[in-house]
């Protein structure tokens, strides 16, 4: 089943994209993930234009995160046709590589640094330069409310702190999609407010969220993903 | 695409700062050495030692002090994410190999800038063997690393990572082990070093290198697939 684009969708991008910039920036149809005898996932479909927001929403084990690992290139699909920025994966996934932020179960940040080093970590393996990268870090540090703590090593921080930190470092190099699984998971109110700054729907990023809060995030929804256990996805505008 | 020499030094540096930081590997591999070369010294009851034997106990304790370090090379990237991040990340998949390798050699030498002279202590007369023993010490880490860089990323993702690592390593470094202890076996001869056939089996230890180095290079970007 594949869903029609939404007619509202705001074009902005903060990175540079690939030379199919003006297509949709995610097109599923008929994906699927079998791990062993068991589909996670079966003939989900869906088209997502550029700067839109899809929140996917499901029970435990329907395949949410399943989902998003496969949008971020860290999955291979066992079916299915799928374009995420104009690149066919798995055979493109080399070159969506960069323009992802991806935020996960785990912060992806290495305890026995701190969040500073870690940012920086992040910041070469994605080639921004040192200036900017510095300017970049000090820049999220402050927004993320974290400026007087990003020197402690992670394994001190709270796990609220350190889900602000891996914010930081999902948006670290502008990514042109943002794949947010649970993105409030361990925020108390003012720590998701000033997420809301950085992967808030004014970012302008195109954004998937994955979430058991519908209340929270459907406002921000231009398109609805619904998955269920041994059912069909369904897709609402 | 990230510059592979930015990307080398990140994932090196941080490996090396993350080991500074916490000791979690090269202490372990140290006392282990120091406290082997203790037990030889007291079971074989020697106080020193020349030829195939001496070869042997260096190179034995060395290797095995080896797989304390090559069992916990990835340890990090899969329990923090380590993998999840350098695959979404816009950088060649060998630089990471390229990067544990040599976060190993460096292991390797510290380990050895310890374990040697205490050897040399314990059962060597003359410290005259030490010199020509460097080259057959880096050609023999080269190889080690490369191997240990390739199985512990291959065993990582096993609950039976550590028995894992030495059941798939020892035999794949028998013929690094057989060239580095015969390039050291004369260097230990009693009446000083000397170089019989020690070209040859420096050469055999650089192919060996050659080979893993290769090999590492070509099959790491598929080992780091789901």
């Amino acid at each position: 089943m594949i869903g029609q684009p939404s007619q509202s969708s705001s074009m902005a991008s903060t990175q540079d994209l690939p030379s199919s910039a003006s297509g949709p920036a995610i097109v599923l149809a008929g994906l699927r993930r079998d791990f062993g005898e068991r589909a996670a996932l079966d003939g989900v479909g869906l088209e997502l234009a550029r700067g839109e927001t899809l929140v996917v929403l499901g029970p435990n084990g329907a395949g949410k995160t399943t989902l998003l690992r496969i949008l971020a290139t860290l999955l291979r699909p066992s079916g299915g046709e799928i374009s995420v920025l104009g690149c066919a994966l798995p055979r493109e996934a080399w070159k969506l590589r960069g323009q992802i932020g991806y935020l996960g179960h785990e912060p992806l940040l290495y305890r026995d640094l701190s969040g500073r080093e870690n940012l920086r970590f992040h910041a070469k393996l994605h080639g921004l330069d040192r200036a900017a990268a510095e300017a970049r870090i000090d820049e999220l540090l402050l927004t993320a409310g974290m400026d007087r703590r990003g020197d402690d090593r992670v394994v001190e921080l709270s796990a609220g702190m350190r889900q602000r930190l891996a914010i930081c470092r999902c948006v670290l190099h502008r990514p042109a999609l943002l794949l947010l699984d649970e993105p409030d998971s361990n925020l108390d109110a003012a720590g998701r407010e000033l997420a809301r700054e950085l992967i808030g729907p004014g970012a302008g990023q195109t954004r998937v969220i994955v979430t058991h809060d519908p209340d929270r995030f459907l406002p921000e929804a231009d398109r609805v993903l619904r998955l269920g256990i041994g059912e069909r996805a369904a897709v609402a505008s | 695409m990230t510059p592979s020499r930015v990307a080398f030094a990140a994932v090196l540096g941080k490996d090396l700062r993350a080991e500074l930081r916490t000791l979690q590997s090269l202490p372990a591999m140290a006392i282990f050495a120091v406290t082997t070369f203790v037990i030889f010294r007291f079971g074989l009851d020697r106080t020193q030692l020349s030829g195939d034997l001496a070869s042997g106990v260096l190179w034995a304790t060395l290797l095995f002090a080896a797989v304390l370090g090559i069992n916990r090379l990835f340890v990090a990237e899969r329990e923090e994410g380590g993998f999840d991040a350098m695959r979404l990340a816009p950088i060649d998949r060998s630089v990471l190999f390229a990067a544990k390798a040599s976060a190993l050699i460096v292991y390797l030498l510290a380990l050895e800038l310890i374990a040697v002279p205490v050897f040399a202590l314990f059962f060597l007369d003359s410290a005259a063997a030490l010199g020509p023993l460097v080259a057959v010490l880096l050609l023999a880490d080269l190889g080690l690393a490369a191997t240990g860089t390739l199985i512990s990323s291959m065993a990582v993702n096993s609950r039976s990572r550590d028995l894992l690592v030495p059941l798939i390593l020892l035999p794949l470094v028998v013929p690094l082990m057989i060239a580095a202890t015969g390039a050291t076996d004369p260097l230990l001869a009693v009446g000083g070093p000397g170089y019989e056939r020690f070209g040859t089996w420096l050469m055999v230890l650089g192919l060996y290198d050659l080979i893993f180095v290769l090999l590492g290079y070509a099959v790491f970007d598929f080992l780091l697939e789901d």
